[in-house]
């Protein structure tokens, strides 16, 4: 697959996989406001994910979106690996949005130069709807880490733990200079440089630390994905399977 | 040979005018600026250009399909394309003024109008479309449709929901 390809499908695959992880909390958030918060963002993840997949169809000789999203086993999947991770708790599901957000932030914002007329297009529209997503990962986060004991502790814990994860947000797809080269993307270097010291100094702000960055996320651009995956994908595409071919 | 008219963009572009919002039955979609473009040729072909309000819109599809058959239906058209387009990303401030009339009486409050920053003071203290005050609370900047924000009036004790700006 070419190089621009598997990004694409990265960012893609990624905003899909914690689409549907944010959609987990429809109806069971511990209170509404923050039930409606996830599942609207949720909405727009996969909103995301769709404009992209048809990107790779109509731009790049891919499948259909359907096709793409509801037919592939986990290895094939590109997304980055703490999207796809289980929820285990509520702060868990704070902290990955909160980290998460503000790297695809970067993201979208870089990309609105990319020479690849189409991505950038949607990388403008992209990036201001991810401001509310950012607004809300950002407010939460100051609010408990500001709390109490108790929140300040489950904050921390959150984040070294998601920042177990944090090498692979940033894996490089093969010969990634010269999509960098053309203009096409400005590369995974210069998104976790931005991305280290932003949350670094809103972590510090609020009297936390950050953990170093660990490599229990690589390997998802060769098809290493976590046993957390497919059990996942398997309920996401559950009524596709039942009969793949139906016409809705 | 009949002469056939050749139909103006105008008299395509008002026609459009009865394609609805779903969720908000009497706002057209050309009032809150998701049509992009509106072409016509000698042949009477129409190329129309549209673009969703939000990239995760549910009815995008169905709206597409209403606009193509709102023109596909008029005796004089020919061949109609409707094309979904992010050539031009939409942005709140594509609301016309009429539109947001029509918001207001909905009882939805309108976005305020932006420079591109969107940041939480913007959403604070927005007039109550049930009573005209401004001393209303941010509830939540996500609501019941990807578009709304969940705001509290606290002189006429309701909650209204909010067009959020983009």
């Amino acid at each position: 697959m070419d190089n621009l390809k598997t990004l694409i499908y990265k960012l893609a695959d990624s905003q899909m996989i914690i689409g549907h992880r944010n959609s987990e909390w429809t109806g069971i958030a511990p209170i509404l406001e923050e039930d409606i918060a996830f599942a609207s963002m949720a909405q727009d993840k996969i909103g995301h994910a769709l404009a992209l997949y048809t990107l790779l169809h109509e731009n790049m000789g891919e499948e259909d979106p359907d096709t793409i999203a509801f037919s592939r086993k986990a290895s094939e999947w590109k997304n980055v690996i703490l999207a796809e991770l289980y929820t285990k708790d509520y702060g868990f599901a704070l902290i990955r949005h909160f980290l998460f957000d503000q790297l695809e932030a970067i993201r979208f914002e870089s990309l609105k130069t990319s020479t690849m007329e189409p991505l950038a297009q949607l990388a403008k529209k992209f990036s201001s709807e991810i401001k509310y997503h950012t607004m809300h990962g950002d407010i939460w986060f100051k609010n408990l880490a500001n709390g109490s004991q108790e929140s300040k502790a489950r904050v921390q814990t959150a984040l070294n733990e998601c920042f177990e994860y944090a090498n692979g947000l940033f894996e490089k797809v093969e010969d990634e200079q010269t999509l960098i080269n053309q203009g096409l993307y400005i590369g995974e270097e210069a998104l976790k440089n931005q991305w280290l010291n932003k949350i670094t100094s809103l972590v510090e702000e609020a009297g936390l630390t950050v953990a170093s960055m660990g490599d229990k996320g690589n390997g998802s651009l060769t098809g290493t994905h976590t046993e957390d995956l497919q059990p996942m994908l398997s309920e996401m595409t559950e009524v596709y399977n039942v009969e793949p071919n139906a016409q809705w | 040979m009949n002469a056939i008219n050749k139909i103006s963009e105008e008299y395509v572009w008002d026609k459009l005018g009865s394609v609805m919002d779903p969720e908000i039955p009497m706002l057209p979609i050309t009032e809150l600026g998701m049509i992009i473009e509106v072409k016509t040729d000698e042949a009477n072909n129409v190329f129309i250009k549209m673009t969703p309000t939000f990239a995760a819109c549910p009815a995008l599809n169905v709206l597409k399909l209403e606009v193509f058959n709102a023109i596909d239906s008029l005796p004089q058209t020919n061949e109609v394309l409707v094309d979904i387009t992010y050539d031009v990303a939409w942005d709140s401030n594509m609301i016309t003024e009429k539109g947001r009339q029509i918001l207001k009486d909905f009882g939805l409050a309108p976005p305020e109008k932006h420079n591109g920053d969107i940041c939480i003071k913007m959403l604070q203290e927005v007039e109550c479309p049930h009573c005209g005050s401004n001393t209303t609370d941010l509830k939540s900047t996500f609501g019941s449709t990807l578009c709304r924000a969940i705001h509290y009036c606290k002189d006429c004790k309701q909650s209204f929901e909010q067009f959020k700006p983009v």
